[in-house]
């Protein structure tokens, strides 16, 4: 995930990307989204790369990337710890779980550790309120975390 | 499938799936054939539920029960708190909290021996009872599934199970015998309302985008489904995608539009493989595509996905994202009906409104207006979670109560916890006491006490949660999602938001609650879209029934439920205190004083209220409130 060398290749496979979509405005967000997933992020050059090809000015673009919550302009790390803050978490303590990764990780939500490992987010809503609260860590969900689970967890990716 | 080239062929094919759906139907009965289905919602499958039907599965070829025997996947049973669920078929078993270790014992006890596995059963909390069969149970005896009529009934991967139980058959009645009048005029009359938050009378809405003029009109199914705590939508797309299909290529065939679009979240990866899946099907047996079932009409849908915006719920900000740029919502009128997408007549509707529809016209619209209240007919469908025993989705017809909801369905309250609010609507709605549990919902009685239907969360808090923490996470989320484009949303929700944080940090005043109800009503009455006139509702609705919460910290400096930190009060029990000094040690700004094996102390003007002390304690000599 950590993509802070911004390959040749990576540009070549989202402009073949491009080639398959209708170049207009209307594409402009699934652009974003298959950028984000070759990148990881969506940093300055490669936004304006997707302005170069799709005709639309980089300040749209910009426009665009920031609004959206799901486009980041920063790099993740390997890991990507998100805790659900929907109601059904809130309610159930999902507060003091991210008090605790925070604690323990020594970073605060949004930042990533320094040897690149892992990012702390939170998420709206993944929908297993029947677990709350919920932690996902990459595509692997804990539910009904406790306190004492976080450094388990922690130690599971640490290897 | 090959291409179903009229309504006559449908109706054929229903006929020669029929007997796929033999076990499933509601006879209750002995047989020697079985079907276990196997949740695939997003909340079962975090819990492995593929890898338990991939070992059900291994265990009956095993047994060489493969004739008799079949395992599949289902959409969402609803019953979330237990997952993941098996349901086995015909004999309406119901087994919760199933790991993939118990498929031996599934097969063996209950398949080869005939005997059901007691210890998944699931108990019934008040009655410590174990219930055999899943109509047996409290939390479905006062459901009735409409939007959710095939999950936990079909396999959302099959189209042959979902024609097979009616699918495609109002779509193919619409098209063959029904005008274009005809088909509104039978929504209309059958009342059913947005289920998106709204209320807006379907049918109506239909009407609007029928009679505008234009040669290009659009069909836009809302499934940005961004209320936290809220997931219908998600279940419904995972469970039963071809009865959106199947509504919205009506909805096209009834305004005249012949393009739909299907505006996602990106967040739900599971809803959107199997709807693509399903659009695959569907295309391949012609019911959406080129003259559908041999008439003149032709629509086609694509997949549009957000990106995280909450504000793109609302149907104008939607349409920006469609057309690529930032989620804003801009004033109405013109409403979409008139000028929508790219400025053309547009539909847009939700995907529990669209689910009713098939529904509605396969039974008629004189059995839909018969369910329900006065005003609001047929059911809603909430997502009931939080402190409650059941959490999960629960479709009831409207004018319900809230206590038949909260206790009937729910469970009750959490380890027999006090009920304190039940909070509706998400961020747009409010908070309702236990005084009006038995106010009979609907769209109007809500909005009367405050609160709103919105899509549908149902947040229930007890007695450890504080209301005012609860107001400030609600408002926390509408300043984050507000897309900043008018004044009162963007700066009055974020002063609103501030005043909320000083009260739970014990800097409120008296004269800060009455600013802040000035405050509200102010953004309520000027802002430019949905989210920022509802976005005060949580504080307002907290405010007027919890008045004394909000007082006592203002007043007192205390918060009665002990959530809000700053205003707790650390104290060491002398009598319990061993003078281990481990709480000493561990204070941050060392205010813990005493000898060792005497009892310690607290400096209450320098504590901060960390709670190291609290949690490093071994004899729990210090209690926090």
């Amino acid at each position: 995930m950590q993509a802070t060398i911004l390959k040749k290749e990576s540009f070549d496979k989202l402009r073949d990307y491009i080639e398959t979509v209708e170049k207009n405005e209307t594409s402009l967000i699934q652009v974003l989204h298959e950028a984000q997933h070759i990148f990881g992020y969506l940093p300055k050059e490669v936004q304006l790369f997707v302005g170069e090809q799709l005709d639309i000015p980089a300040s749209k673009i910009y426009g665009v990337v920031s609004f959206y919550s799901f486009f980041t302009m920063e790099p993740k790390g390997k890991y990507v710890i998100n805790i659900c803050m929907g109601t059904a978490c809130f309610v159930r303590g999902a507060e003091a779980i991210v008090k605790q990764f925070e604690k323990t990780l020594n970073i605060k939500t949004g930042e990533t550790t320094g040897n690149g490992i892992f990012t702390i987010d939170c998420l709206r809503c993944v929908g297993a309120c029947g677990l709350a609260p919920v932690v996902m860590v990459n595509d692997d969900v804990y539910g009904k975390v406790t306190v004492e689970d976080i450094p388990k967890i922690i130690a599971k990716y640490s290897e | 499938m090959n291409k179903i080239k009229s309504f006559k062929e449908l109706m054929e094919k229903q006929a020669e799936f029929m007997p796929m759906m033999e076990l499933r139907k509601e006879m209750i009965g002995d047989s020697e054939y079985k079907e276990l289905l196997v949740c695939g919602g997003t909340g079962c499958m975090s819990s492995e539920s593929e890898k338990l039907l991939q070992n059900l599965k291994y265990e009956i070829e095993k047994n060489g029960l493969s004739d008799k025997v079949k395992a599949s996947i289902t959409g969402c049973f609803g019953f979330c708190e237990k997952g993941p669920i098996v349901k086995v078929f015909p004999e309406d078993v119901f087994y919760t909290e199933v790991t993939p270790d118990d498929a031996e014992e599934i097969i063996r006890r209950h398949i080869i021996d005939g005997k059901q596995v007691e210890r998944l059963l699931y108990e019934e909390p008040t009655l410590h009872k174990k219930v055999h069969t899943q109509h047996e149970m409290g939390f479905y005896k006062k459901q009735l599934r409409i939007a959710l009529r095939n999950c936990g009934l079909i396999n959302p991967e099959l189209i042959e199970e979902y024609i097979a139980n009616r699918g495609y058959e109002s779509l193919g009645r619409c098209l063959t015998e029904m005008s274009e009048t005809e088909v509104i005029d039978e929504l209309k009359l059958s009342g059913l309302r947005g289920r998106g938050g709204g209320g807006f009378p379907t049918g109506l809405k239909w009407q609007f985008a029928n009679k505008a003029f234009s040669y290009v009109k659009y069909v836009i199914c809302n499934a940005d489904e961004g209320d936290p705590g809220a997931f219908m939508d998600r279940s419904i797309l995972e469970g039963d995608p071809h009865s959106v299909i199947e509504a919205m290529t009506i909805n096209g065939y009834a305004i005249g539009a012949h393009t739909g679009f299907v505006y996602i979240r990106a967040e739900y990866p599971l809803a959107i493989k199997r709807l693509k899946t399903a659009l695959k099907q569907a295309e391949q047996a012609g019911f959406i595509g080129n003259n559908i079932l041999g008439t003149d009409f032709s629509f086609h849908i694509e997949i549009k996905y957000g990106a995280g915006a909450f504000v793109c719920g609302e149907e104008t900000a939607l349409i920006h994202s469609i057309e690529g740029g930032r989620g804003e919502p801009t004033t109405k009128p013109p409403f979409p009906a008139e000028s929508g997408l790219w400025g053309k007549p547009t539909s847009v509707n939700n995907v529990e409104t669209f689910a009713n529809i098939p529904a509605i016209f396969l039974n008629g619209a004189n059995w839909f207006n018969k369910i329900g209240s006065e005003t609001s007919k047929g059911t809603k469908v909430f997502a009931l979670a939080g402190k409650i025993n059941n959490v999960g989705l629960v479709e009831v017809p409207m004018g319900i109560t809230l206590r038949e909801i909260i206790y009937d369905i729910g469970g009750g309250i959490k380890d027999g916890k006090a009920f304190k609010a039940v909070q509706t609507g998400g961020p747009s709605g409010g908070c309702i006491t236990a005084d009006q549990l038995d106010v009979k919902i609907d769209y109007e009685s809500l909005a009367s006490i405050g609160s709103m239907m919105g899509s549908g969360g149902m947040i229930v808090i007890d007695e450890d949660n504080c209301i005012v923490d609860i107001a400030k996470f609600y408002l926390q989320f509408t300043v984050e999602e507000s897309c900043g484009k008018c004044t009162p949303c963007r700066v009055g929700n974020k002063r609103l938001f501030e005043m909320l944080t000083n009260i739970t940090e014990g800097k409120g005043t008296v004269e800060d609650l009455e600013k802040m109800e000035e405050l509200a009503e102010t953004i309520k009455i000027t802002s430019l879209c949905g989210l920022g006139q509802t976005a005060p509702n949580p504080v307002l609705s907290t405010m007027k029934y919890f008045n004394e919460e909000y007082l006592a910290h203002v007043v007192d400096h205390i918060c009665p439920a002990g959530v809000c930190q700053a205003l707790l009060r650390y104290e060491i029990s002398a009598d319990k205190c061993i003078g281990c000094t481990r709480c000493a040690k561990v204070c941050p700004v060392s205010c813990i004083s005493g000898k060792v094996k005497e009892a310690h102390e607290i400096d209450q003007n320098l504590c901060i209220k960390c709670g190291a002390c609290y949690d490093v304690c071994p004899v729990n000599a210090i209690t926090k409130g």
